[in-house]
């Protein structure tokens, strides 16, 4: 297999390479670091968001609130309640699945402009609990000192290295199953509801249980990325659940490219690296980026990997190994032959 | 009583406000299909600009909503040229993303401009006047008065003149209309243009009661969702019906309630509505 190195095989693996020497590069640099840890939590979720839109193609605005949900589950269950961090983390993730897969039950009832309207107010109705609910999640004064990871072995999870590692682990198999689930037929099911889902209904796919069990993985993905977030930053505030957290995973994933296996890593390091960058400018960094958000869905609304992924596939399909296809390839291969704007969603 | 009475004006003049905002919203949506997020954005910007020209060029008040309506309908029109018409074909998730980097861009604007701190608009209406013992500001019957009088006007105009019969038009039909020559283009552009004007009229006219802040668009924004989806998207009466319920609503839940249940009752009011009738209360058969 050594020599059959397609070009997307050798993007991942460089994009892979880079996030697990970037420690090394950035020793004593723990402010870096810091970023790069709290952009992999962001990373995971987003490969939720991935999940419902990019693969589903639903829009489903409540993203934001259900990480909200995770970081305050795993924030105030290891302080106020005095969880270790494990056990807090997987009620955060499982509850933020159970809170997905009941709150999906309603709002997949409606379609289209409905869901993204209803999946608003829903995510706004988790954002105005939080921020006022005061004698549970504390408000604006927010929830200081979430513990971090308690060691296992000889892995102390305080260092900033070894916790970075380990959300990068979790990156991994989120991205993993974003992969598992393209290649399955599952994603195929999927793929066709998001082309269309009264020609998917009508050939016998279940469109309301694959929509159900996609919210559910992708609020799951949210709980996970919201339980690391909580432990990684410490302290917690209302914002961890803000509306305004779910358009900036819409412009990290749009950035990277929906429904592509590498595009929520990409899109979300390289819009965090410009908000540092335009770091000075805090509010005003909008000025800049939302007319960039507006101009890429315009001109380039398959992302940086999507179209990466089409620039490939096409050198691919006339190259000597075009017969030698594997799923994953064929799939990429698809927008060639559709319409531009069927595809790109 | 007499807080019933009172709190029954307060719910009609916010009433008048949202259904100013909400028609907009429901006309964008009718005409073009799309939910048009940002119209919030446009909403704010339409107060901050009416504070432009009453604070700082000192027009009287009446002509610097005027002004701003106009300036207001402009950008509006620019909107849907720069944004939404170059994504007309395509998926309806790209114009809500759309949507949503244009109203970053408005809100940093309005941020860089007049500053993330409030700001306080002086009307120059000013007083009380008793009625049935309540105390009622002079502002608050001139918004109900004012939102009376454009409603009715719009009405004439979408009903009567050709202009705005080509929007109803387009609504039923779009590819009727294109065939018997009203441009869809230039309707969408109309359209735009008056959506951003009505909320700036709506925005001048609350703006001396609430203080003015580069996110004040946003809860109003998921209002006038919630108030267009329990009317129906895109239909006018339900806007009008929807938004005076909502405000009184709104109002009577945070005096006999609470003030965060009054913030939220709006987005209640979206889950339930939608969680029975997935296509709103009073929807028209949607064209596809």
């Amino acid at each position: 297999m050594t020599t059959n190195v397609s070009p997307q095989r050798l993007g991942t693996l460089l994009v892979a390479l880079a996030l697990l020497l970037a420690p090394l590069a950035l020793t004593g640099q723990d402010y870096v670091l810091r970023v790069l840890t709290v952009g992999a939590t962001y990373a995971i979720a987003v490969y939720g968001m991935n999940m419902i839109l990019g693969l589903t193609g639903q829009l489903s605005l409540a993203h934001g609130g259900f990480f909200g949900i995770g970081v305050y589950l795993v924030g105030l269950l290891t302080t106020d309640y005095d969880w270790a961090f494990w056990p807090a983390l997987l009620v955060a993730v499982v509850g933020t699945t159970v809170v997905g897969y009941v709150a999906g039950v309603v709002a997949l009832r409606t379609r289209e402009e409905y869901f993204a309207i209803f999946t608003m107010a829903m995510g706004f109705i988790i954002f105005l609990v939080i921020s006022r609910w005061e004698s549970v999640t504390h408000a604006h004064s927010g929830v200081s000192g979430v513990k971090y990871p308690e060691s296992l072995g000889l892995l102390d999870f305080s260092d900033p290295m070894l916790m970075y590692y380990l959300v990068l682990l979790f990156l991994l198999g989120a991205g993993y199953v974003t992969y598992a689930v393209r290649r399955s037929g599952v994603g195929r099911t999927l793929i066709a509801i998001r082309t269309s889902e009264d020609l998917a209904r009508s050939v016998g796919v279940n469109v309301g249980l694959n929509k159900q069990l996609a919210f559910a993985a992708s609020s799951t993905f949210a709980g996970l990325g919201g339980g690391l977030f909580a432990a990684v930053q410490g302290f917690v505030g209302p914002s961890a659940a803000s509306v305004d957290l779910t358009f900036e995973m819409l412009m990290f994933i749009l950035v990277g490219g929906m429904g592509t296996v590498m595009g929520p890593v990409v899109g979300t390091f390289l819009v965090l690296f410009l908000f540092e960058f335009f770091q000075d400018f805090e509010a005003y960094r909008f000025i800049v980026v939302g007319p960039i958000i507006v101009a890429l869905v315009i001109f380039a609304p398959r992302g940086i990997v999507g179209y990466l992924n089409a620039f490939a596939g096409h050198r691919r399909s006339r190259g000597p190994a075009g017969g030698n296809e594997t799923g994953n390839r064929s799939e990429n291969r698809v927008p060639d032959t559709t319409t531009e704007a069927k595809e790109t969603l | 009583m007499t807080l019933f009475i009172q709190q029954l004006f307060d719910g009609l003049a916010l009433g008048g406000v949202y259904c100013l905002a909400a028609i907009g919203l429901t006309l964008v949506f009718g005409v073009l299909r799309i939910p048009n997020l940002a119209h919030g954005t446009l909403y704010m910007l339409g107060a901050y600009v009416t504070y432009f020209f009453l604070v700082t060029v000192g027009v009287p008040y009446v002509a610097a909503i005027g002004l701003a309506a106009v300036v207001l309908a402009v950008i509006g029109v620019l909107l849907e040229r720069l944004v939404f018409h170059p994504l007309r074909n395509a998926p309806h998730t790209h114009h809500m993303i759309a949507a949503v980097g244009a109203m970053f861009f408005f809100q940093a604007v309005a941020q860089a401009l007049w500053g993330a701190d409030f700001r306080r608009m002086e009307s120059p209406i000013s007083g009380n006047v008793t009625i049935l013992g309540a105390q009622v500001s002079w502002q608050r019957i001139v918004i109900v008065v004012t939102a009376v009088l454009v409603l009715g006007l719009l009405t004439w105009f979408i009903k009567r003149s050709i202009h705005g019969q080509t929007i109803e038009a387009i609504e039923q039909d779009r590819t009727g209309s294109s065939l018997v020559g009203i441009s869809p283009s230039r309707v969408s552009m109309l359209t735009f243009g008056l959506a951003a004007a009505l909320a700036t009229v709506a925005a001048g006219l609350v703006a001396p009661i609430n203080l003015l802040s580069p996110t004040m668009g946003d809860a109003l924004s998921l209002k006038v969702f919630a108030i267009i989806i329990l009317g129906g998207l895109g239909s006018l009466p339900g806007a009008i019906v929807g938004g005076f319920t909502l405000a009184l609503a709104e109002v009577m839940t945070s005096t006999y309630v609470s003030a965060a249940a009054g913030e939220g009752i709006a987005f209640v009011v979206i889950v339930i509505v939608l969680a029975i009738r997935p296509t709103g209360l009073f929807a028209k058969a949607v064209q596809r």
